[in-house]
């Protein structure tokens, strides 16, 4: 035990040398309260992501992480240097974003970050990336939780629309499409949980009825008992704004229970993808799902989904490509600002100064709109539509507002 | 006498007599007012039992792969579940490509058989080479070795198959032979619920008539008696072992095959969950034990689907489903501590290996 406790004593007191003879004569002193990033002349400028790239939900990173990286090929270079994009999976639940945030924390060359893709990865990862004095602007975290004064990080922000809009807009397309009884259902995540709270609490300042609202897991598959709760409850629509894998199980399962024959469903942005299209099945015409306006985006949207259609060769994925682009934007706007050159060519880039710039990001143009950071972190300007899918064929996927478009707006 | 009798009471058991008693009672008052709220009618409790029957027997087919092998080698299969997973992933291009090719619609019945073959198939080559690869070099080492490889195979193959097949959800073709409802007895089921449950009640009868009325089922009852003994009776020992993987292989493919017509997506990581609910279920009914494994499987599909509905939404607990899990798994300590070798106990040899 002595023995370790010298070893070790040994060991801090040769790093802390080292640490002291690093660099002879500092020509560029770091006053940062949360410290500088140094990048040497010709060495990129390492941005990353933190996304779920992989498993059954990786339509929603993967999406978003290609919105980064057509950003960095418009960017080219930032004050002389090449900008890479380097990354974790986080697997859209909280175990998995705290991991990729640990890991991201401790590469200290890493500038800012754009993630987390779902929020529950947030609410583990946000801190452990704040303390480390990194910023991060997720492109798809839209639970209220986040954001909220009591509850939001120092270094968190988001260009996703926060659910408050996005609940309400679906409640009140639900109550105008003359849906009086609904029921909704979540699989525990911070997202789904708030998200139909949200619209339950519209819906019944609205007038309506929410007659049960139901909870899964995310790995369940046979969603058939669920369904029976419900049917006994006799709703005319379902809500679950859940993910691919288990949004997919109850929308080819919800017809098979007596009672749900002819039931609406809708959903939200988080399945908002082709992906959940082929997971559901022939039952998923009709299905309503809510996302952010594409019709309502900027001129630069058509241009951006040109250049997504020559580097991928397909549509984009889901709903968040366009926030990633902008929040990747941000970023490197806010690097612009408080980098400073020193004498050698090397570049500084404070923590807390380039944490400010994003915070004070105002009436940027952005592909999603005019984005404004507020204190705690919300910098959309949120527009929301209603679409139906019309074909349950995935190779149709094409959302906007044409006849042709699958799915296709229906409101606002 | 009554005081010798308290005297072997210990604090221990006080305690979980009274944790029983609780779980009891919640069980009891929770069923009684759920069946009186009149919330549900017969029909809705008709369709939970369908439910959980159907997913019990899905759960029991991959239960008697894990009862088998342990039976014959005492050690837990843990690349079981990923023999399951591929079954239907396998399967499941042959589908779409009968799907593409117009076979499907002219011959739907006899495209499902193939399907299902196919399904069979996969997952016995799968079983008998994970069991040629990484069991048989460690039949002689010690127990802890082949359940490493078992967790090892396990991984292997699921990454293989979303390295080759991608990460994402297939969707399983949708057929319309498969649709619609029929009248059983009186009883409006859904076609696809009656064609599960009749084929696993079918191939558990079949295999039970294997291993107890063929010279193959004595052989491998023999293997899992004594090994030794059994080679020097002329048993070719390793070929009964292969033999069984292929068994509990088909059994799983055939599973993974229901599972995929009924729910309709195949992905690399459907294996895990099941696999871990039928494990429990094997050890539930017994492990080891063939009419154990079937047991457990179903009560385990029964419990998960109308536990929440029968025990908790009475109580008034929102949105009971999520704790479905909870439900089954502790009925199943509950279970456990009171038949330590489960619900028909584990038929094991005196002589152990």
């Amino acid at each position: 035990m002595k023995r370790l406790f010298v070893v070790l004593s040994l060991l801090v007191a040769a790093s802390m040398l080292l640490a002291a003879c690093g660099p002879s004569t500092p020509p560029f002193e770091c006053k940062d309260a949360l410290g500088c990033v140094d990048i040497a002349p010709g060495a990129p400028i390492r941005v990353a992501y933190a996304m779920v790239v992989e498993g059954p939900d990786a339509s929603l990173g993967i999406d978003s992480k290609r919105g980064v990286e057509i950003a960095i090929d418009d960017k080219k270079e930032l004050l002389g240097h090449s900008i890479e994009l380097v990354g974790e999976n986080t697997g859209c639940n909280a175990e998995g974003g705290q991991a990729a945030a640990t890991k991201l924390a401790a590469d200290k060359s890493i500038v800012a970050i754009v993630g987390t893709s779902c929020s529950s990865e947030a609410r583990a990862g946000a801190p452990i990336l704040s303390d480390a004095g990194l910023t991060l602007v997720s492109a798809s975290n839209t639970a209220p939780d986040l954001t909220d004064p009591a509850k939001h990080v120092a270094g968190y922000a988001r260009t996703a629309h926060n659910d408050k809009v996005q609940g309400a807009v679906a409640a009140e397309f639900a109550y105008a499409s003359g849906v009086r009884k609904a029921a909704t259902i979540h699989d525990g995540s911070l997202y789904a949980d708030q998200l139909q709270q949200v619209f339950a609490n519209r819906f019944k300042e609205l007038g309506g009825e929410i007659v049960y609202q139901a909870a899964i897991a995310p790995t369940d598959t046979d969603m058939r008992p669920v369904l029976t709760e419900i049917a006994a409850a006799g709703p005319e629509m379902i809500y679950y704004p859940i993910f691919v894998a288990a949004g997919g199980f109850v929308t080819a399962q919800v017809r098979e229970v007596s009672g749900l024959e002819n039931v609406k469903t809708m959903g939200a942005d988080g399945i908002f993808s082709p992906d959940f299209i082929k997971a559901a099945g022939e039952n998923v015409k009709g299905m309503y799902l809510s996302s952010p306006d594409f019709s309502a985006f900027g001129a630069g949207y058509t241009d951006f989904l040109k250049k997504h259609e020559t580097k991928y060769g397909e549509k984009p994925l889901s709903a968040f490509h366009a926030h990633a682009y902008d929040a990747a934007s941000i970023i490197f706007a806010a690097i612009e600002k408080v980098a400073v050159k020193d004498a050698d060519g090397t570049l500084h880039i404070g923590r807390q100064a380039l944490r400010d710039a994003i915070f004070a990001t105002k009436e940027f143009s952005g592909l999603t709109g005019k984005l404004t950071c507020s204190a705690t972190g919300d910098c959309a300007d949120p527009k929301i539509a209603v679409y139906e899918v019309v074909n349950p064929d995935p190779a149709t996927w094409n959302p906007g507002a044409a006849a042709d478009s699958n799915p296709k707006k229906v409101y606002p | 006498m009554t005081k010798s009798w308290l005297k072997r009471v210990s604090a221990t058991d006080v305690v979980m007599w009274v944790v029983s008693l609780i779980i009891a009672g919640i069980v009891i008052y929770g069923s009684i007012s759920s069946l009186q709220s009149g919330k549900y009618d017969g029909n809705t409790w008709k369709d939970l039992i369908v439910y959980g029957l159907t997913q019990g027997s899905i759960y029991a087919l991959i239960a008697l792969g894990y009862t088998l092998v342990y039976g014959i080698l005492r050690m837990i299969n843990f690349a079981h579940s990923e023999i399951y997973m591929s079954g239907p992933f396998a399967s499941y291009f042959l589908a779409s490509a009968l799907l593409t090719s117009g076979f499907m619609d002219k011959q739907p019945w006899l495209s499902l058989i193939l399907v299902a073959l196919f399904a069979m198939f996969s997952s016995m080559v799968i079983a008998v080479s994970v069991e040629r690869i990484a069991y048989r070099p460690l039949r002689k080492a010690p127990r802890l070795a082949p359940l490493i490889t078992a967790i090892g195979a396990s991984f292997f193959i699921q990454y293989v198959f979303k390295g080759l097949f991608g990460a994402g959800v297939k969707n399983y073709p949708e057929l319309d032979v498969l649709k619609g409802q029929v009248n059983i007895f009186g009883l409006e089921m859904y076609r696809i619920h009656v064609i599960v449950l009749i084929s696993a009640v079918g191939l558990m009868a079949l295999l039970y008539t294997l291993v107890m009325k063929t010279k193959l089922g004595k052989a491998m009852r023999a293997v899992s008696e004594d090994k030794d003994s059994a080679a020097l009776m002329g048993i070719n020992v390793d070929q009964i072992i292969s033999t069984t993987f292929a068994i509990g292989g088909v059994l799983a493919g055939a599973a993974g095959f229901l599972y995929a017509i009924m729910f309709r997506q195949v992905s690399w990581y459907m294996g895990f969950i099941p696999g871990l609910k039928a494990f429990t279920a094997a050890v539930l009914g017994g492990i080891g034990n063939i009419p154990g494994a079937m047991l457990g499987g179903l009560f385990l599909g029964l419990i998960e689907s109308i536990g929440p509905t029968l025990f908790l939404a009475g109580l008034g607990i929102p949105a009971p489903n999520q704790l479905k899990d909870v439900i089954a798994f502790t009925l199943l300590v509950f279970i456990l501590i009171f038949r330590p070798t489960g619900i028909l106990g584990e038929r094991l040899a005196t002589k152990k290996a």
